[in-house]
């Protein structure tokens, strides 16, 4: 009997397809009606630092360049108090095989997927992951399926996408582009039901396993260059796996004093699952359009178990604006001589603004770069900003708009940071925890414990929380 | 008549997944007025004509049927004009680098 395609059969066969495809039986680290053993769920897969590092450097991942950036701490320097100006580097992660940190994520799932005998890999991004992906499987002489959110109804194609396009189709990659809409999911479902591959998703163990050897990095060759572990890294943060394996990775490394702060584009008031707002985003990741949803509620994802889970490891949440971004990018390349993709300098951007904050004898380190070129390049995103009608313009960045206007700043001082409050973003998630408890249910000890884990607070505080929803709802 | 492109070729082809007012019930008002439509590259399966179903067979080896839209599809992406807002940036900064550097 040929399979049913229709969108509620696919999605209704969700659970056992992801079973499938991922190879973990999710359910067997479940504790409570919501807590689950989220460390348990990660040694299992076997991989400490050592053992990721010994299959990432089977294919040149990692071991990428720390490098100091001299003009841009001396600019920072120039706009800071006397004393002021902490010493900012970055990783050079554009220096990985396909040109960005992905590499990481993906060299542990498709190890995996040769492993275990997987014909194939699949992944569902319209970002540097999928060229990540697609390069590992080819070098692991797997077969790989790229699924994008790609172009609006006007078959108008984000720049930066169609750059992974064609990247992933390099590396011999079958890519499958669609218009914009969450039913991504339903068409990837169909993919790995049909095809039998390994689903080498950005939220499974693996993928985040595999970025702690970046924080692990960063943090022994900070020490060796400075005599010190960073006092502050800053993550670009979208979907959370950033965030959460480099602050595993630092943890790993000794470097527990180190603060972690999540960096993201301000994109408030754009829509993501919107046909219209689609290319009216200059940034296609790093952006709030993920990191607010997936800090807010990691589940949302793919898998039923998100190994990412910002919240238990973010010390600080910050935005900046696209102009800013723009501009950071702009300064890297002609103050340090590295051209760079504009979204892995969501970080650098907001390291303007925070290394100014901080004592000269201080560390900041920008955890990642991507690679540059057609399309992901900020020319690109503004030439397709001004056809979208946005007004591009010198200002002022706390006066831009997203979706309206981007502006460049007319001085590297107006570059700042704007404080996500993190008690918000807690009990956001804390609603969400107890919204999708089956009717009936009330947490027990074990599942107060574990929201406490995630989301850095207390087991008061979520009793506390609880005991609002339940007014609000009972 | 129109010339059938030949077997082999490296094509690209189009197919409605889900049409409007079939869309997922979350997606917003915009989005579910269009069709959600696929697009993939590989290799004509068989001569067909450009505008009519085609059989392709993909990188990863699968057999996927739709309309022939494209043959040896350009990559069009690339940088357009430089952006007169970005020019000015560098000679700026090292313009407070130089400026103030001399009185160190």
């Amino acid at each position: 009997m040929p399979a049913d395609h229709s969108y509620a059969a696919v999605m209704a066969e969700r659970a056992g397809i992801m079973r499938a495809s991922v190879g973990i039986d999710y359910a067997r680290y479940e504790t409570g009606v919501l807590a689950f053993d989220y460390e348990r769920m990660l040694a299992d897969t076997g991989y400490d630092i050592a053992a990721a590092q010994a299959v990432q450097r089977e294919t040149a991942v990692g071991d990428t360049p720390l490098v100091e950036l001299h003009n841009i701490t001396a600019l920072v320097r120039r706009l800071a108090s006397p004393g002021k100006g902490a010493r900012i580097f970055v990783k050079d992660e554009a220096a990985n095989p396909s040109g960005s940190f992905k590499d990481r994520r993906a060299s542990l799932s498709v190890h995996e997927a040769r492993r275990r005998g997987y014909p194939g890999v699949a992944a569902a991004t319209s970002g540097n992951y999928g060229a990540a992906v697609a390069s590992q499987a080819a070098k692991a002489g797997l077969r790989c399926i790229v699924v994008q959110e790609a172009f609006d109804s006007r078959g108008v194609a984000q720049p930066e996408i169609e750059e992974k396009t064609r990247a992933c189709e390099a590396y011999g990659a079958e890519v499958i582009r669609l218009s914009v809409g969450p039913e991504l999911f339903y068409v990837f479902l169909m993919v790995l039901r049909e095809t039998g591959y390994f689903n080498a998703s950005l939220y499974t163990p693996y993928s985040v396993l595999g970025i702690e050897t970046l924080g692990h990095e960063l943090a022994v060759q900070t020490k060796e260059r400075t005599g010190r572990f960073p006092d502050v890294v800053i993550a670009t943060h979208a979907g959370g796996g950033n965030v959460t394996g480099t602050a595993r990775g630092l943890r790993k490394a000794g470097a527990t004093d180190t603060q972690v702060i999540a960096a993201s584009v301000d994109l408030a008031g754009l829509h993501m699952a919107s046909d219209h707002d689609f290319n009216r985003k200059s940034f296609t990741t790093g952006h709030t359009g993920f990191s607010m949803p997936f800090t807010t509620w990691p589940d949302r994802a793919d898998v039923p178990r998100n190994a990412a889970r910002p919240l238990r490891y973010l010390d600080r949440f910050v935005t900046v604006t696209q102009g800013e971004v723009f501009y950071a990018t702009q300064v890297l390349a002609e103050l340090e001589g590295l051209e760079r993709g504009p979204a892995g300098n969501t970080s650098l951007a907001a390291a303007f603004a925070i290394a100014r904050e901080l004592d000269e004898a201080q560390v900041v380190v920008v955890q990642e770069t991507e690679y540059t070129g057609a399309g992901k390049h900020p020319i690109a995103q503004l030439n397709l900003a001004r056809r979208m009608g946005i007004e591009v313009a010198r200002g002022d960045p706390r006066d831009s708009r997203p979706g309206e206007r981007i502006l460049i700043p007319t001085h590297p001082a107006q570059i700042r940071v704007v404080d996500v409050d993190l008690d918000r973003v807690r009990r956001s998630y804390l609603r969400h925890a107890l919204e999708g408890l089956a009717p009936g249910t009330r947490p027990g000890e074990a599942d107060v414990r574990f929201l406490a884990e995630e989301t850095r607070s207390s087991e008061d505080f979520v009793a506390e929380v609880i005991h609002e929803q339940a007014g609000t709802t009972g | 008549m129109t010339e059938l492109t030949p077997k082999g070729t490296w094509v690209e082809i189009y197919r409605v997944i889900l049409p409007a007012g079939e869309r997922a019930p979350q997606v917003p008002e915009d989005t579910a007025g269009v069709p959600l439509v696929m697009r993939v590259k590989g290799w004509l399966a068989a001569p067909a004509a450009p505008g009519a179903e085609a059989e392709i067979v993909t990188p990863a080896g699968r057999r996927l049927r739709g309309t022939l839209v494209a043959v040896n599809p350009a990559y069009t992406h690339g940088f357009g004009p430089p952006i007169p807002e970005l020019s000015g940036v560098g000679p700026e900064v090292r313009a407070i680098l130089g400026g103030e550097a001399g009185d160190e």
